[in-house]
């Protein structure tokens, strides 16, 4: 059915076969941004002309009897904190206003190379910081599942343009979780790949050490097929390894139901503890007794060290943080105020508005931590708890094939109600910090809903397991149905198509009231 | 304070002169010789269009990483083993914070806490002998872009091609005692880094940069004053007057009883005066921390011993070889391995003639003079050591006289034609055919009777007329020794 919003790996094949045109699916996906994003905000740029050439490119190369590639005429969109050669790309900052980059990320000049047709930028929080993607200088994005709550962040223009159906696959970033608590907060699929599994280079830097390029879609098969694609050694950035890819493209499109029988999955206790909200609490712990269900062994585990993962990650992010953010200083690029007043004014005026206030607390706090006595007894302190922390996961994942636990402790929240304070915001991401500060695989994958908004099942694997892992989500998608669950901006948005990759179009009830 | 114009500060400072005694350590810059940057693959050729040699990693660009280059990290590691370093066993990175427009990032990948080599030494001549001044480390960092303030009204520009060449930088120790003493590190320094082929050294071009650490004390005491950090060194005979003029400089103001303070100074080439900084001072510091977009990077063994046994002889060893097995003065040794290309040429020329002295007279006198005279280096030279050798062979063989083959190789090195073509074309082989010269012996003996009859009469020196007679009929072609024997054979006969 044209129109039809199709997973990647269905739309590719119907393209690479010629049942469909590369041009007539980006210009369906464009018309749906042009009817639905309006309310929603994932979008900071759509690249109507780019996208139409693109997808122009792939009809000919399939008429002409060329391999168009495995993501042929899939529309995509990019996180705006990776590079797009020609295509506007500020990380959600003033600062970087009027930036083109001459140069595209690894992982997105691998997805034009497999034939995927990049529709746009999506919004973020500003480089990165933040879990609600309302700390953009530009526009909030709001919740496909309702629109007066947050989409999570800091990928949530990524994980709203999917659960919206705008797009089968996005590109996110994940450092602190920003992939994994988004997808879980739209009811989508997200994967936060081994760190070195997928070249950095082009990606916005948050904090080097730990940053990741994700994947967003809607099934954990689409992600296996696009890790393929963006997966794998690069010349350009010596932390991306030479660990072989595997044939995850052949695995998306295995058929048939899947046991699990033998999987051992922990629970890491301090994982589900406050401020972990007990309904989603229950709502994880019913996919894990359905998962046990399936033939895997689930026991609950004590990792103590994990309770450190906050101040842990904290003190890092914002120290590389402040030294990473220098480079925006009015100089060679984006917004450049005061320059004929010197170089401090030049600094101190770009600087000072083009970065914004979640921006400057880190910049301040790192800065702090690494200036004097600070150095040794934060900086340093955190790296070797990084090592204690990275250590119990390791000695966990030497017993359990995964660990699990909330991809986030509640589910998203309003609007209205996120200015809880920056430490109850930074307290919401300690479920995913502890795979991010061991540099190991995590994804979220839908596992139920309370109050009618999605909860996300997160599951951690171990490093450059990806494929476990997958195979693990591939499952329990085969056996429950959450994520094919359709978010009600489907159904309310003028003239959109409404279909759903099964047919399941019923929308969930509770919190729809738009 | 300030000293009067006119002293002349050279002399200031004779050893055992002064009551007080320098204590100095060096910092010096050092480009790397590589066809690209340490942290990404643009060219680093010297002189280019300004922003040409540029790319998203050296330009800072949003989401761009460094990757270290292997070539960079070979030439760091030659030099510190040159300079007697340990080697460490993996490479690591740290940023070094601050904010410069000329400075991309701003943060400089620099080596803060691991640096490639330490420990090492260089052994110079001090006034009592050999002396040792120990290097405290030698670590890799990136070079800045370059800031032109004078080139347009009311901004500056900025050049990047300079940005991310790669930088060693080498740390002395406070051995050093006297500006005597800085200068012979530096020449040392310069001269075993040019033999390892890790850099031009060129100061002039920026390939080579000093910056001092100078303080001062009573002679023979072990006291410690703060040091005074002496910047914009643009010659070795700036360092030297910079360091005698602080020392100068420091000591009044410790015989006035003032307090000496840690400080950054300015050497102003105009005055030859040091003048305070006016750059911030940097007590806030560098907020180091380790660099996050790369992982260490592990040095081999193997890869360790293979750059080992790419290092050509020192220069000092080589030296000494000289002197020892091949019986060269100290003054030949010296200047033969002054340049390794010079010895090079010279060990090569001299293992084709299988006479080093000879060699060794001929590179240190005609081919130094023609270099110096021509302002060429030696692989400018359109005489290599082969054709030398050839040369210096008919020397020996007796085909051309002392004199004739300096001609030849005059011609040779402004013609670049063989000394076979030289020969041929002036016509300058020498007479060493007996019936050849015993006819012209016949000729200088009957138009000279006077001669003859003194040297009949013993007058041995009326010899010397007669071949000089001998010389002039041939043109100078005859070859002396023999027209000498059959001279004598032919009026004692």
């Amino acid at each position: 059915m044209a129109g039809d919003i199709m997973t990647a790996r269905e739309t590719a094949a119907a393209v690479r076969a010629g049942q469909a045109s590369a041009v007539e699916i980006t210009k369906a996906a464009l018309d749906r941004i042009g009817a639905l994003d309006k309310d929603l905000g994932a979008f900071l740029a759509v690249d109507e002309a780019g996208a139409l050439a693109a997808a122009e490119a792939v009809d000919q190369k399939v008429a002409a009897g060329e391999d168009p590639g495995p993501l042929a005429g899939v529309p995509v969109a990019v996180k705006d904190n990776l590079s797009t050669k020609g295509l506007a790309t500020t990380a959600g900052s003033n600062i970087l206003k009027g930036y083109i980059p001459p140069y595209d990320a690894t992982a997105v000049a691998r997805l034009r190379a497999a034939g995927a047709v990049i529709v746009g930028k999506t919004n973020m929080d500003e480089m990165g910081m933040g879990a609600t993607t309302v700390n953009s200088a530009f526009q909030a994005t709001k919740n496909p599942w309702d629109l007066d709550r947050v989409p999570g962040g800091s990928s949530g223009g990524s994980a709203a343009a999917v659960a919206a159906r705008l797009v089968p696959l996005s590109l996110g970033s994940d450092t602190g979780g920003s992939v994994r608590q988004p997808a879980a907060m739209c009811g989508i699929t997200g994967l936060r790949p081994t760190y070195g599994r997928v070249s950095r280079y082009g990606l916005l830097a948050l904090a080097g050490s730990m940053d990741t390029v994700g994947l967003l879609a809607l099934d954990a098969r689409d992600c296996a097929l696009a890790l393929q694609v963006v997966a794998g050694p690069d010349d350009r950035d010596a932390s991306a390894e030479a660990e072989p890819v595997g044939d995850w493209a052949g695995m998306a499109g295995e058929a048939g139901p899947k046991g699990l029988d033998g999987l051992r999955i922990g629970l890491p206790r301090q994982l589900f503890q406050e401020p972990v909200d007990p309904a989603v609490k229950a709502a994880v712990r019913e996919a894990l007794d359905q998962l046990a269900g399936m033939g895997a062994q689930v026991e609950e585990c004590d990792l103590p060290a994990l309770t450190y993962s906050l101040g842990v990650y904290y003190v890092l992010v914002s120290a590389e943080a402040s030294s990473t953010m220098s480079r925006y200083d009015g100089v060679r690029f984006g917004l450049r105020l005061g320059d004929q007043q010197g170089v401090a004014a030049l600094y101190e005026q770009s600087r000072g508005a083009g970065l914004g206030p979640e921006v400057k607390r880190r910049i301040l706090l790192g800065t702090h931590l690494l200036s004097g006595d600070q150095y040794e007894s934060y900086y340093m302190q955190a790296l070797r708890l990084r090592r204690v922390i990275k250590e119990e996961l390791e000695q966990a994942l030497s017993r359990y094939d995964l660990l699990a636990a909330p991809a986030a402790p509640t589910t998203a929240f309003p609007f209205d109600s996120w200015r809880a304070g920056t430490r109850a915001m930074y307290r919401g991401d300690f479920v995913a910090l502890p795979a991010s500060l061991a540099g190991i695989p995590a994804l979220s994958i839908p596992c139920g809903f309370v109050e009618g908004m999605p909860v996300g099942l997160q599951l951690m694997g171990r490093a450059y397991g990806e494929e476990t892992l997958l195979r693990a989500a591939l499952a329990y998608q085969e056996a429950f149905d959450h994520h094919r669950r359709l978010p009600p901006v489907n159904a309310a948005g003028a003239g959109a198509p409404t279909a759903g990759t099964a047919g399941d179009g019923g929308s969930h009830g509770g919190g729809e009231g738009q | 304070m300030s000293l009067r114009q006119d002293e002349d500060l050279t002399t200031l400072h004779q050893d055992g002169e002064t009551p007080y005694e320098l204590v100095i350590g060096l910092e010096v810059h050092v480009e790397l010789k590589t066809e690209s940057k340490v942290f990404c693959p643009c060219a680093t050729t010297f002189g280019a269009p300004p922003n040409s040699q540029v790319c998203p990693v050296c330009l800072g660009l949003p989401g761009a990483v460094p990757v270290l280059n292997e070539g960079a990290v070979n030439q760091a590691i030659k030099a510190a083993l040159a300079l007697n370093c340990r080697i460490a066993p993996r490479l690591t990175f740290d940023r070094k914070n601050y904010f410069y427009p000329d400075l991309p990032k701003g943060y400089q990948i620099s080596q803060y806490g691991l640096p490639v080599g330490s420990g090492g030494s260089i052994t110079i001549e001090g006034p009592d002998g050999p002396k040792v001044i120990r290097i405290n480390r030698a670590h890799l960092e990136e070079d800045t872009g370059k800031s032109i303030h004078d080139a347009v009204a009311g901004g500056s520009l900025l050049d990047f091609n300079r940005a991310g060449v790669p930088l060693l930088e080498i740390v002395s120790e406070p051995d050093i005692r006297s500006p005597e003493e800085a200068r012979e590190y530096l020449t040392n320094l310069r001269d075993i880094l040019a033999y390892a082929g890790v850099s031009d050294v060129r100061m002039e071009e920026g390939s080579l940069r000093v910056d001092t650490n100078v303080s001062v004390r009573p002679r023979g005491s072990d006291s410690m004053n703060p040091p005074t950090e002496v910047k914009n060194l643009n010659s070795f005979r700036s360092v030297v007057r910079a360091l005698q003029y602080e020392g100068r400089r420091q000591w009044e103001l410790l015989q006035r009883g003032e307090a000496l303070t840690r400080e950054t100074r300015h050497w102003d080439e105009n005055a030859q005066v040091t003048v305070p900084s006016r750059a911030k001072d940097e007590a806030e510091g560098y907020r180091y921390l380790p660099e996050p977009d790369m992982p260490p990077y592990i040095i081999t063994r193997e890869r360790l011993e293979a750059l080992k046994a790419q290092l050509p002889e020192p220069p000092q060893a080589r030296r000494r070889r000289y002197m020892e097995e091949l019986g060269l003065s100290a003054y030949d040794a010296g200047v033969l391995t002054a340049e390794k290309a010079l010895a090079d040429y010279f060990e090569e020329c001299a293992r084709l003639l299988g006479d080093a002295k000879t060699v060794a007279n001929w590179v240190s006198t005609e081919i130094l003079a023609y270099l110096g005279a021509n302002n060429l280096t030696v692989d400018q030279l359109a005489v290599g050591p082969k054709e030398l050798a050839h040369l210096l062979t008919m020397v020996k063989e007796g085909t051309l006289s002392g004199t004739m083959a300096k001609e030849v190789l005059a011609d040779m090195l402004a013609s670049g034609r063989t000394a076979e073509e030289v020969v041929e074309a002036k016509g300058l082989r020498q007479i060493s055919d007996e019936g050849e010269l015993a006819a012209i012996i016949r000729q200088v003996v009957e138009e000279n009777p006077g001669p003859v009859a003194d040297y009949k009469a013993g007058k041995e020196k009326a010899l010397g007329a007669l071949v000089g007679q001998v010389m002039r009929l041939t043109r100078g072609q005859a070859n002396p020794q023999l027209a000498n024997r059959l001279l004598r054979e032919h009026l004692n006969s």
